[in-house]
């Protein structure tokens, strides 16, 4: 599974795209967030405030619950700020 | 009917005469142009740097500009979004509606500004006299992209 990080999710976790194996029980967005979190102080301090990290599975918008799968590449971001 | 991510600047004229040129039904051009804001209230630089998600930016413009043509008889339509480093006074983002009418022009053209600044991943790192900031996304705009869902 590919990872990608934008903007301060990007600064505070220290690298911009990993690819990663998580482990079995990482069936969901929401399962994948709190397994990321788990990974280091970096990663426990970006991901702190889940409501506030929006995640796009293969480049569409998703929701916590939508599942996640090996091939997929997962982005995580703050909420918006173009125009 | 095009969508563009680019570093470079845009010629809002130019842009303007080719949307509308070759098609002598449309009665309205709408236009939006976003500028850098000078934040620092006249302390200093204060310019920004635009990131984004190459790919999935692009194919949201795409999804936004969609929505607006199913919601409104357009007969053109452009964004232009720009990225990189950007100082107080320059270019953002274009974004241009064209119609027979004005009404369809003018109020495609506000939806296209409200949901892109709420969906488009986009972020802005300000330079700022106290150092680098991530600028927050405000409550303000989630309220103006919401007015256009009652209707949807």
């Amino acid at each position: 599974m590919k990872l990608l990080y934008f903007a301060w999710l990007r600064t505070r976790i220290g690298i911009s795209e990993e690819v990663v194996e998580p482990p079995a029980h990482v069936a969901t967005v929401a399962d994948l967030v709190a397994w990321l979190a788990t990974r280091g102080p970096n990663f426990a301090t970006a991901l702190e405030n889940p409501s506030v990290v929006r995640v796009a599975v293969n480049q569409e918008y998703a929701k916590p619950g939508q599942r996640v799968a090996p091939g997929d590449e997962v982005a995580l971001f703050p909420p918006v700020t173009g125009g | 009917m095009a969508v563009r991510v680019q570093r470079e600047d845009f010629d809002v004229g130019a842009e303007l005469d080719a949307l509308a040129r070759d098609d002598h039904g449309i009665g309205g051009l709408a236009s939006f142009v976003g500028l850098v804001r000078d934040v620092s209230g006249g302390a200093g630089a204060s310019a920004m740097t635009l990131e984004h998600y190459p790919g999935m930016t692009e194919r949201l413009l795409a999804e936004i500009e969609a929505e607006a043509r199913r919601r409104w008889p357009l007969s053109a339509s452009l964004i232009v979004h720009r990225h990189g480093r950007l100082e107080p006074g320059e270019r953002i983002v274009l974004v241009a509606t064209a119609s027979a009418h004005r009404k369809a022009a003018l109020e495609s053209c506000e939806f296209l500004i409200d949901w892109l600044k709420t969906k488009a991943p986009f972020w802005k790192l300000e330079e700022t006299p106290e150092g680098e900031r991530w600028v927050e996304a405000r409550d303000e705009d989630d309220a103006a992209a919401a007015r256009w869902d009652a209707g949807a």
